[in-house]
C-alpha cells in the first residue's frame, strides 16, 4: 500500500543523509580537533576533546555511537559554550520553523490564486503576473531583505531592521519582527508557485474533460476551482515540497540577514567558529526537516491524485 | 518542459505546458521570433558583462581597493558614480572587480559542473541498465541535502573560499545537468541512425563521440543556461554570509555584507551591488528562456 | 410536428492567419431531427465532424463564426449569452464524447461526476444528488453502484466509463442528446452494448438522439434516419432502410461498396478516389446521372 511504502522509502534517505552529515568532521583536512579548539590546543585538551568526540575509535564504532546517542536525544555539546545541543536546537528550531512556515504560507496565499488568475485571465493579467514572476525569481532574496530594510526601517521607520522576540512572550512584537524576513522570503516563493499553477493550470484547462464539464453546464467557476486546480495539485504540491528546501537555504542568509536566533544563523556561526560538532547537528535538523517534509508532500499528493495511490498510469 | 525550481534543482517534477517569463499571449505566439527575441537580449547583457569582467582591471577608474579617507561614505558623484563605500573605497570599481569574480565563479562552476555531467549522463544514457542505475543512484545521493545547505557543508569541510564555493556549486548542480544529459541520450539513442553505425561496426565510443553526443547536447547548453543564474544568485549568498569570496577580494555578495551597517546613511553602497547581480542573473534568465524555447522544445531539459 | 433541433443553411468558419480563406468546415447545412428519433449523421473523420455537434451547444473556440440558424425546440441557440447556454448545457441539451476516459476528471470520484451534474441544474441537496446518481448508475448498468460510487474512473473499464458519461449526460432528462461517437474507441461487443443501451433509455425517456460516426455498422444498428455528410456538406438523408437499400448520392454507394461486408467475394473492393472533390460530387450533373442509373447494393442489414 502506498500509504505505508512511501514512508519507508525515506528510512534509506534519511541513512544516506546521516552517514553524509556523520562525515563532515572526519573529512576536515588536518585534524579537525586542533582547528576546533584553536588557541586552546594543548596537548591535554586536544585527546580529550577527541576522546569526547569519539574520534579516536574505529569509523563504524564511531558512526554507531554518534547514531545511537542522537536516537536517545543526546546531541551532544557545543564547542564553544559548551551547551547542551539538544537545548540549543529546541530553542532555534521553532524560529526557524516559523520563518520558513509562514514565508511558504503566505508564498501559497499569493502565488496560488494569482497563477490561477494568470491560468485563465485575459492579456494583462498575464503580462502583469508575468513581471512579478520574472523579477521574483531573479532578484536575490536576501537584496530584497536589504532594499525592505532600507524602505521600511530605514525611511520609514514603521518595522525594525532586526532582531526577535519569541511568540509567546509577546505575539505582536514576535509578528513585527517576522513581516519583513518572512515577506522577503515569501515574495521569490510566490513567484515561483504561481508560475507552476500557472503552468499546471493551463495544461489542465487544454485537457478533453474540461470540454465534456463545459458541456455539462458546470460554471465556469467551479470547472477552474474544483477541477482544473484540483488536477493541478498534485503538480503545485510537489514543487512545494521542493521548494521547502530551498527556503530552508534562503532562511539561512535571511535569518542573518535580520539577526533571526535560528538554525540557519547557528550553522553559520559554528562554521567560522570551526564548531564541528555544532555545524553537524544544525544540518542534521535542517536536512531532517526537508526530507520529513518531502514525505509529507508525497503523502499529500497520493490524498488528491487516487491513481497514485492505485499505482495507475497517470 | 519540466522547470527548475527555486535553487535550480526541480526534483521529478513535469509540468508539461510553457512556462514564459515574459509576456507571450499564447495563441499567438511565434516561437521563433520570441526566441530569438531572448537569446538577443540575455546575450548582449552577458557579452556587455563578460567585457566588464574581463576588462575590468583597465576599466576601473579606481584600484577597488584603494582607501581614501577623504571620501567615506561619500555620495554618488561624476568621479564615483556608484559613490564610495565605509572605507572610502570607489564602489563603481569595487562593483566591476566583484561582477568579474561573481561571474568567473559561477560559469566556471557550471562549466566544469557540465564537463562532468555530460560523459556521466551520456554513460547513464547509452549504455543504461546497472551502468545507469550506479551512476543516477549516486548522483541523487547528492540531492538528498538542499542547495545551500550542501554548499555550506562543503565550506565547513574544506573551509571558506571562492575556490571552495566553484567546487560547491559545480557538485550540486551535477545531478541536475547529468540527468537531462541522460535523458537526451536516451531520446537520440533510440533513433535509427545509432543503430545503423553500430551495425556498421562502429564502437561505442565511437559511435557515442560522433552521433549520440553532438545531438544530445542541446537541452544540457539550456540548462546550463539556465542553471548560470542560479549559480550566481548562490554565490552571491555564499559571499554574503562571509563564506564564499573572502576578503579583501571584492565580491558582490560581500559588498552587500558589508554594506548592512550603513544602510541607511548611505543606501548606494547596497543598492549597486545589488542591482549587478540581477543585471547578470536576468541576462543568464533571459538567454536560457530563449535557447529553451529555440532548441527544447520538447522540454526534456528540466 | 415540430423539429427538435433544425439547422438552417448552417455554415461554420474558422479564422485562419493565412491570406486564402480555407473552405468552411461545415457549408450550407440544413436539415431537421424530428422529436424522438435516433438521427445518424455520417461523416468520415476529418475537420468538421464535431464541429456541427459543438455549435450545436455553443462549445466551439473563438475563432469559429457560424451563420444561420440552429433551434433547439424552436428556440434559436445561435447567438446566446454563455449563461444562457450554460443553463441548456447537460439540461435540456447532452452531448458525449468519443473516448470516456478523456471526459471524466481523473481525480474526480465517477459517482460525483454524475451528481455535480445533477446539482448544477436542480437545486438539491447533495445526499439527493448522490442518491439519483447512484439510481442513474444502476439504470445505465454498473454493477454494484452503491459501493462503486465513489471509485475514480482509472478502477473501470472503457465501456464502463463510457456508461457513466451517459449516465452524466442524461442525469437531468434532456430532451435532446448528441452523441459525437460515443463507440469508435470501444471494442466491437461493448459498442453493441452501448449502443444498445442508448436506445433503451431514448424509449424510455423520449429523448431525440443524434448520433455522429463514421460507422455504418452503428448506423444500420439504432439509427431511424441518416444523414450522409463530405467535406462539411450534407449529401443526402433518408431513412435507414431506404439509404441502405437505394442510397442516391454517388458517395453513398461507394461507401456502402466499400464496407467489405457488402462486397461481392473474389472481386476488388471499391474505394473512393481521393481526388472527389466536394464540388464534384455536388454537382447537379453527377446527381441527376446517379438518379437515372438507380442500382441496387445488398448491403448488410
Amino acid at each position: 500500500m502506498f500509504v505505508l511504502r512511501r514512508p519507508l522509502l525515506t528510512i534509506p534517505v534519511l541513512f544516506v543523509m546521516s552517514i553524509v552529515v556523520f562525515l563532515i568532521i572526519r573529512l576536515v583536512p588536518g585534524d579537525p580537533v586542533r582547528t576546533m579548539l584553536g588557541f586552546r590546543a594543548t596537548a591535554a585538551n586536544v585527546i580529550e576533546v577527541r576522546h569526547q568526540l569519539g574520534l579516536d575509535q574505529s569509523l563504524l564504532s564511531q558512526y554507531v555511537n554518534w547514531i545511537g546517542a542522537l536516537l536517545h536525544g543526546d546531541l551532544g555539546t557545543d564547542i564553544v559554550s559548551h551547551a547542551s545541543l539538544a537545548d540549543l536546537l529546541a530553542q532555534r528550531l521553532p524560529v526557524t520553523f516559523e520563518l520558513t512556515g509562514l514565508a511558504m504560507l503566505v508564498a501559497v496565499i499569493i502565488g496560488v490564486p494569482l497563477g490561477v488568475r494568470a491560468a485563465t485571465g485575459g492579456r494583462w493579467v498575464k503580462r502583469l503576473t508575468e513581471g512579478f514572476v520574472v523579477f521574483g525569481i531573479s532578484v536575490p532574496d536576501f537584496w530584497l531583505g536589504i532594499m525592505f530594510v532600507l524602505v521600511f526601517a530605514g525611511t520609514l521607520v514603521i518595522l525594525p531592521p532586526s532582531g526577535y522576540i519569541p511568540f509567546d512572550v509577546d505575539p505582536v512584537g514576535n509578528l513585527r519582527y517576522m513581516i519583513l524576513p518572512v515577506l522577503t522570503l515569501a515574495i521569490g516563493e510566490a513567484a515561483y508557485i504561481l508560475r507552476t499553477t500557472r503552468s499546471a493550470v493551463t495544461s489542465v484547462m487544454g485537457r478533453p474533460f474540461i470540454t465534456f464539464l463545459r458541456a455539462k453546464g458546470i460554471s465556469s467557476r467551479r470547472i477552474i476551482f474544483g477541477h482544473a486546480l484540483r488536477n493541478a495539485g498534485p503538480s503545485i504540491v510537489t514543487v512545494i515540497g521542493i521548494q521547502v528546501g530551498v527556503l530552508l537555504g534562503g532562511a539561512i542568509i535571511i535569518e542573518t540577514l535580520f539577526a533571526l536566533p535560528g538554525v540557519g544563523r547557528l550553522v553559520v556561526t559554528a562554521i567560522n567558529q570551526r564548531n564541528y560538532p555544532t555545524v553537524q547537528v544544525s544540518v542534521l535538523a535542517i536536512a531532517t526537516i526537508f526530507i520529513v517534509v518531502s514525505l509529507v508532500t508525497d503523502l499529500v499528493v497520493g490524498w488528491l491524485d487516487p491513481r497514485v495511490t492505485d499505482g495507475a498510469a497517470t | 518542459m519540466a522547470r527548475p525550481a527555486g535553487d535550480g534543482r526541480g526534483g521529478n517534477v513535469t509540468l508539461h505546458a510553457p512556462a514564459a517569463p515574459l509576456a507571450v499571449p499564447v495563441a499567438r505566439a511565434h516561437p521563433r521570433r520570441t526566441s530569438t527575441r531572448f537569446i538577443a537580449v540575455g546575450l548582449a547583457i552577458l557579452v556587455v558583462l563578460a567585457i566588464i569582467a574581463i576588462a575590468a582591471p583597465v576599466i576601473a577608474p579606481y584600484d577597488p581597493e584603494a582607501v581614501e579617507v577623504k571620501r567615506v561614505l561619500g555620495e554618488p558623484i561624476l568621479q564615483h558614480p556608484f559613490g564610495s563605500d565605509v572605507l572610502g573605497r570607489d564602489v563603481f570599481s569595487r562593483v566591476l572587480f566583484g561582477l568579474r569574480v561573481s561571474l568567473l565563479v559561477s560559469v566556471s562552476a557550471v562549466l566544469a559542473s557540465t564537463a562532468l555531467a555530460v560523459p556521466l549522463g551520456v554513460l547513464a544514457g547509452y549504455f543504461g541498465r546497472w551502468v545507469d542505475t550506479t551512476v543516477s543512484r549516486t548522483l541523487d545521493m547528492i540531492l538528498v541535502l538542499p542547495a545551500m545547505l550542501l554548499a555550506i557543508t562543503f565550506i565547513a569541510i574544506l573551509g571558506p573560499g571562492s575556490v571552495v564555493a566553484a567546487i560547491a556549486i559545480a557538485v550540486i548542480y551535477l545531478p541536475i545537468l547529468a540527468r537531462v544529459m541522460r535523458a537526451s541520450t536516451l531520446v537520440v539513442t533510440r533513433n535509427e541512425y545509432v543503430a545503423g553505425a553500430r551495425a556498421r561496426g562502429g564502437s561505442h565510443l565511437r559511435v557515442i563521440v560522433t552521433h549520440v553526443a553532438p545531438n544530445a547536447l542541446g537541452p544540457v547548453i539550456v540548462q546550463a543556461s539556465v542553471l548560470s543564474a542560479f549559480a550566481l544568485q548562490l554565490e552571491a549568498g555564499l559571499s554574503f554570509l562571509g563564506l564564499g569570496t573572502q576578503p579583501p577580494t571584492p565580491s558582490l555578495g560581500g559588498m552587500l555584507a558589508d554594506g548592512r551597517d550603513v544602510l541607511i546613511q548611505a543606501p548606494w553602497v547596497e543598492i549597486f551591488p545589488g542591482l549587478a547581480i540581477v543585471v547578470a542573473v536576468l541576462g543568464f534568465t533571459f538567454l536560457g528562456e530563449g535557447l529553451l524555447r529555440a532548441f527544447d522544445p520538447r522540454g526534456v531539459a528540466e | 410536428m415540430s423539429a427538435m433541433l433544425s439547422f438552417t443553411d448552417v455554415q461554420v468558419r474558422f479564422a485562419s492567419d493565412d491570406a486564402v480563406q480555407p473552405a468552411p468546415a461545415v457549408g450550407g447545412v440544413s436539415l431537421d431531427v424530428q422529436p424522438g428519433e435516433i438521427f445518424g449523421i455520417v461523416w468520415e473523420s476529418g475537420s468538421g465532424k464535431s464541429t456541427l455537434a459543438n455549435a450545436v451547444l455553443g462549445l466551439l473556440p473563438a475563432s469559429a463564426a457560424v451563420q444561420g440558424s440552429i433551434r433547439v425546440a424552436g428556440r434559436e441557440v445561435i447567438g446566446l449569452s454563455e449563461n444562457e447556454l450554460r443553463s441548456i448545457r447537460g439540461k435540456e441539451v447532452s452531448m458525449i464524447f468519443q473516448d470516456a476516459s478523456a471526459s471524466l476528471d481523473p481525480v474526480w470520484s465517477v459517482g460525483d461526476q454524475v451528481a455535480e451534474t445533477i446539482r448544477a441544474h436542480a437545486g438539491v441537496s447533495g445526499r439527493e444528488a448522490k442518491s439519483r446518481a447512484i439510481a442513474l448508475m444502476n439504470e445505465v448498468g454498473i454493477p454494484d453502484a452503491a459501493s462503486r460510487y465513489g471509485d475514480a474512473p482509472h478502477r473501470f473499464s472503457g465501456g464502463m466509463r463510457q456508461r457513466i458519461v451517459i449516465a452524466a449526460a442524461l442525469a437531468n432528462s434532456p430532451q435532446l442528446l448528441i452523441a459525437d461517437e460515443p463507440t469508435t474507441a470501444l471494442d466491437v461487443t461493448i459498442q453493441a452494448q452501448v449502443l444498445q443501451l442508448i436506445d433503451t433509455l431514448r424509449r424510455q425517456n423520449g429523448t431525440t438522439v443524434v448520433l455522429i460516426t463514421h460507422d455504418l455498422g452503428v448506423v444500420a444498428q439504432i439509427c431511424d434516419r441518416v444523414a450522409v455528410m463530405y467535406g462539411g456538406t450534407l449529401l443526402e438523408v433518408a431513412a435507414t432502410a431506404e439509404l441502405f437499400a437505394r442510397p442516391q448520392h454517388p458517395y453513398t454507394r461507394a461507401l456502402l461498396a466499400a464496407n467489405p461486408a457488402g462486397a461481392p467475394r473474389g472481386r476488388r473492393l471499391p474505394v473512393i478516389p481521393a481526388q472527389w472533390s466536394v464540388e464534384s460530387l455536388c454537382a447537379a450533373e453527377v446527381l441527376r446521372a446517379s438518379a437515372a442509373t438507380t442500382e441496387r447494393v445488398d448491403a448488410d442489414e
